[in-house]
């Protein structure tokens, strides 16, 4: 009996969503079919991104090449469709990275002794007195571009903010009652670290990363842009408007659309990592909880 | 009375000092980046560009390359505290008056884009906030949009739109105000999006307080109240932003300075950066750090002085 009942509210509880933060749900769709393109982008188009028409260079918009064409003949969409899986990836990667690398050094400062604690801290704070994109750059300076050590640069400015944060909930989750308990009863350390501490340190820290991805996913393609990372034949969105340059002035459509379709997948991450935040933190009213 | 001097003589003391070691430690992690590339010192120094014999004699001279890393070290702690960044090979000049150059254009740049940012925010933010579901609705949609797009690609649009397009701005550089409209608009969108929101939530804030209650119950207008009492309250997350928004405008810098073809400290950067002109991209790296550290210092010594409430607590 309990069964159909709870099915129901869970139906009702469904629609109200819809109907009361239509937002939230666009923005999941919306990111679930940009999710899907960078996995099966064949389900999109028939095309592939490096397949160019020499006879159809510079098309505008038309029912068989909906974003137009390129200088090189080269079908928009489909080419936008592949970007998918090269943005989110490079988004992605950074913040994986940077929540890894920051994770293990808030760990270690925040458990380990007071001179750990002392040159992790002070490292955190140079690379956050450094501004992110020419610290990005500095790094490519000495690394040399490209779209893997685009995506390390990225992280490397990332990865201090997780550290710190990392750092503090340890201090705060190591003092509280459940981990005195824990120590108390005998457990080993290393066991009360991973068992209590990491998992009510990294919830927080995986909200925060999921809107980081949008921003990291800008950060990318600006320094495949900038010819810093990703290159130019790469159906990469960054860098189809780097090689689309000389043409925006004859051919919007190159200009427009990997541009719109950033613009999109940002805004849908946030507001999606937004809703994730909020309902986390309880401010999402009683209904929330569904 | 003296005991709160000789406490923010004290925390004056402990800001300045932390800042000093930021420094040292950004000088600290430049060295190491120069000796740690692969290559030669003199190769990592020259970059790309094909010198004699003679001058790279003359760098190993110069930077003491036969002499033990430490005393190399202090030498190149000295040469930076005296203000000496180095010399680019590529650009036959030193970084300082490279970067002497393009400050100019760079400053003008951020600036306008800056103030333009910061008179959208305010108005934005004064006219919508506690205002009827739908407007405020509207104004955090747009400030929505406004965070996400990629800077580069609004300065794209608006190239296209009004340089090609409707043919009202010039394309390429330009001197003067024309030139500086569209960079700046590019600049001031994301963020002056994000200073609205900011702005917008403080404000809402404020006028819900019993101060600004009391002030409408004194019969003050509805303008009154948000100019006069809630504004002052808003603008002050805005300052502890600044420091960040000082970190984004720098990006934001190099892009915009790309997509308009402006001269400046971003393209100066991106250019070295480039042509692996490590000296160039070390000074402008000390330079924007600095500036930053000395910004973010000075903010925080500022703070208590505009908020008084700050004062009884430290």
């Amino acid at each position: 009996m309990t069964q159909p009942t709870s099915l129901l509210r869970h139906q009702v509880a469904r629609s109200a969503l819809l109907r009361q933060r239509p937002g939230q749900v666009i923005a999941a769709v919306v990111l679930s079919m940009i999710v899907l393109a960078a996995i099966v982008p064949g389900l999109f188009t028939d095309g592939l991104p490096y397949e160019a028409d020499p006879l159809a260079t510079l098309q505008p918009p038309s029912l068989t090449h909906p974003f137009g064409t390129d200088a090189n003949g080269r079908d928009v969409f489909t080419r936008v469709v592949y970007g998918a899986r090269h943005s989110l990836l490079a988004g992605l990667g950074a913040v994986a990275l940077a929540v890894t690398v920051g994770t293990l050094l808030g760990l270690i400062a925040g458990l380990g002794g007071r001179i750990a604690d002392e040159i992790i801290m002070r490292l955190v704070d140079v690379t956050m007195s450094l501004p992110n994109l020419l610290l990005a750059m500095l790094v490519l300076t000495l690394a040399g571009p490209g779209a893997l050590n685009s995506i390390y640069a990225i992280a490397i400015y990332i990865a201090p903010g997780y550290a710190r944060l990392v750092r503090v909930q340890t201090m705060v989750i190591r003092r509280s009652e459940y981990v005195q308990a824990a120590t108390a009863l005998g457990l080993r350390r290393a066991r009360v670290v991973l068992a209590h501490i990491v998992p009510n340190a990294f919830v927080p820290l995986l909200v925060l990363a999921t809107i980081e991805v949008g921003t990291a996913l800008v950060a990318a393609a600006s320094l495949s842009f900038l010819g810093l990372g990703a290159r130019p034949p790469a159906p990469e969105w960054g860098a189809m408007l780097a090689a689309g340059r000389d043409y925006f002035s004859v051919a919007w459509w190159t200009a427009v659309f990997p541009g719109l379709a950033i613009t999109f997948t940002v805004l849908a991450i946030t507001v999606v990592g937004g809703a994730l935040q909020r309902r986390l933190e309880g401010l999402d009213g009683p209904e929330g909880g569904n | 009375m003296r005991s709160r001097r000789a406490a923010i003589g004290g925390r004056l003391l402990v800001r300045l000092a932390t800042s000093v070691m930021v420094l040292w430690g950004a000088v600290t992690v430049s060295f190491c980046a120069l000796h740690l590339t692969p290559g030669s010192v003199e190769d990592a120094l020259v970059g790309t560009t094909i010198v004699t014999p003679e001058v790279r004699a003359q760098i190993a001279v110069d930077y003491g390359l036969d002499r033990p890393l430490l005393v190399q070290y202090g030498a190149y702690l000295g040469r930076v505290v005296s203000g000496d960044l180095g010399y680019s090979y590529q650009r036959h000049e030193s970084v300082v008056s490279a970067i002497g150059a393009g400050i100019g254009p760079s400053l003008q740049l951020a600036g306008a884009g800056m103030a333009l940012a910061l008179v959208v925010a305010t108005v934005s933010a004064l006219t919508t906030a506690g205002r009827a579901r739908w407007i405020r609705g509207l104004a955090s949609g747009a400030e929505l949009v406004g965070t996400s797009v990629p800077m580069f690609w609004v300065g794209i649009l608006l190239l296209t739109v009004f340089s090609f397009q409707l043919g009202w701005m010039p394309a390429v550089g330009g001197d003067g105000l024309t030139g500086l409209v569209l960079p700046a608009i590019s600049m001031a969108i994301p963020v002056g999006a994000l200073l609205s929101q900011v702005m917008r939530e403080g404000l809402e804030r404020v006028l819900q307080q019993p101060f600004a209650l009391t002030a409408r119950a004194r019969g003050m207008s509805d303008g009154g109240v948000r100019l006069r009492h809630a504004l002052r309250h808003a603008l002050l997350p805005v300052i502890t932003l600044a420091g960040w928004l000082f970190g984004m405008l720098l990006g934001a810098m190099v892009v915009t300075e790309k997509v308009f073809s402006r001269p400046g400290l971003g393209v100066l950067m991106l250019d070295a950066v480039h042509g692996k002109d490590l000296p160039v991209v070390m000074g402008v790296v000390l330079v924007s750090a600095t500036v930053y550290v000395v910004v973010n210092t000075g903010l925080d010594l500022i703070y208590p002085v505009i908020d008084p409430r700050l004062r009884e607590a430290t």
